[in-house]
């Protein structure tokens, strides 16, 4: 395995083009925490101003699908970490579409997504499911942007340093659950 | 005849959480400290260095060891020897929200699950049962279920002549198409036999089991080793990401079933296994 590649957010798309599925990677920045029922949210939002302009600032930026827990040991959450990424699979390829450059989660994506990546020229990264107390300490600061009634599952926009991350799906559409061992 | 109590009940649950979602059992940090010393594919070799070192920062900064606390499963199981108060159950939301409120846990259940999904607020309801068993006294088994590896598991009711090999086909089925969501190392209840509503349990029930425990039935031991060595063939991984190690265990417990029957269920654990028992 190469060395870790330092990514900057927001992420720049020549940046990405030239990373590779299973790439492990770092990434220092802000990103947005959305999940399930704030996705449902933002889709109706796109749907009733009848634009896919995306509120909340979140165009050229990455959403990491995570509900926080509350601050604990003087963190801005205790504990932070991917979920299913498949289960936001409805609404990635029109957030992709709309701007939306990267989306941070675990587990697999549907060809609809990968197809939304090589056409945006986004991609998919892996975050390690489990490690969610070791993430937090890689979360600088916490802002709630929007949704607010939804407790965790809160569009929030948080500041990490050094977040460890692999590629999941690149911009050609190659999965890393699809390559052989050691690739 | 000793009558065990709400009160025993709720103050042995106050005392077991929150730190079920702090400390990970002895036995999963160990299998995962064994999968890290044996593991030769980088990534997830990484995968399992982040694992353990996130098990020491849970436990020692007293944070969540994964942001989905889960919803709460608890079992009270008694003996012949004791007789239980019919409201032993009725202070374990209380305890519950207690503990998710106290200890800065997520709440992640919803109200209803079609027609109303506002999320409760302090995690409750808990899910719960009564289990009349053998063995003499009573004690309480608690799980911290995560979504993410309850959504991965399954019940398939396969048919008699299916066999063993059906069992196995289904099991490798599932852990292909659901394992990268499940946060594998997994650990695998299995259940077979008992009818459509009952072998659910049994695969949950079969997940309380350590790790480092075989099934005391021979067959059943020999069954789980057969299931963990395909599984880990599949090459999968810690992470997904490819390695030797997609589940540290397969646990299974079977039951008496229909003439027509071979009930099957496969409840997925993830690496963070949060699950403990108090003896009341």
């Amino acid at each position: 395995m190469q060395e870790t590649i330092k990514l900057t957010l927001p992420l720049d798309k020549g940046e990405l083009a030239k990373l590779h599925a299973g790439d492990a990677c770092t990434l220092t920045g802000p990103m947005y925490t959305l999940r399930d029922a704030g996705h449902i949210r933002l889709l109706a939002e796109l749907a009733a101003q009848g634009t896919d302009e995306l509120p909340y600032g979140l165009a050229g930026q990455a959403i990491f699908y995570a509900g926080p827990t509350p601050a604990a040991a003087g963190r801005p959450f205790g504990a932070i970490g991917p979920t299913t990424a498949s289960r936001m699979d409805f609404a990635a390829p029109r957030l992709h579409r709309a701007g939306v450059v990267a989306t941070i989660g675990k587990g697999t994506r549907s060809q609809q997504v990968k197809d939304a990546c090589v056409e945006t020229g986004s991609v998919y990264f892996i975050a390690v499911g489990g490690a969610a107390a070791y993430l937090a300490k890689c979360v600088e600061s916490s802002t709630t942007v929007a949704y607010d009634d939804l407790g965790t599952e809160a569009l929030r926009r948080i500041d990490v340093v050094d977040f460890p991350v692999f590629v999941g799906v690149d911009t050609t559409g190659a999965d890393v659950y699809e390559m052989a061992d050691g690739d | 005849m000793r009558t065990i109590t709400k009160e025993m009940v709720s103050e042995a649950l106050g005392a077991m959480l929150p730190n079920l979602a702090f400390d990970l059992p002895a036995d999963i940090e160990n299998g995962l400290c064994e999968a890290a010393r044996r593991e030769e594919s980088p990534r997830a070799s990484e995968v399992l260095r982040l694992l353990t070192e996130n098990a020491r920062v849970a436990h020692e900064d007293r944070v969540a060891i994964c942001q989905d606390t889960g919803s709460v499963w608890v079992c009270l199981e008694a003996g012949p020897d004791v007789a239980i108060a019919g409201d032993a159950l009725a202070g374990v939301n209380d305890a519950v929200a207690k503990a998710y409120i106290e200890g800065n846990l997520r709440k992640s259940i919803v109200k209803d699950a079609l027609f109303d999904r506002a999320n409760t607020g302090d995690n409750t309801p808990a899910f719960t049962e009564v289990k009349l068993v053998d063995e003499p006294g009573a004690r309480l088994h608690v799980m911290l279920k995560g979504g993410g590896s309850d959504n991965a598991s399954r019940v398939v009711m396969l048919t008699p002549g299916a066999g063993k090999q059906g069992i196995i086909d289904a099991l490798l089925a599932c852990v292909r198409e659901k394992a990268a969501n499940a946060c594998p190392p997994l650990i695998i209840g299995v259940g077979i036999g008992a009818t459509f509503d009952k072998v659910a349990g049994l695969a949950k029930h079969a997940l309380m089991r350590p790790i480092d425990e075989p099934n005391p039935d021979p067959q059943a031991a020999a069954l789980e080793e057969e299931l963990l060595a395909l599984v880990n063939g599949t090459g999968i991984g810690a992470g997904a990401l490819g390695g030797a190690t997609t589940a540290l265990a397969v646990r299974v417990e079977t039951a008496p079933c229909h003439i027509a029957a071979l009930p099957l269920a496969i409840n997925m654990g993830c690496s963070a296994m949060r699950r403990g028992t108090c003896e009341l």
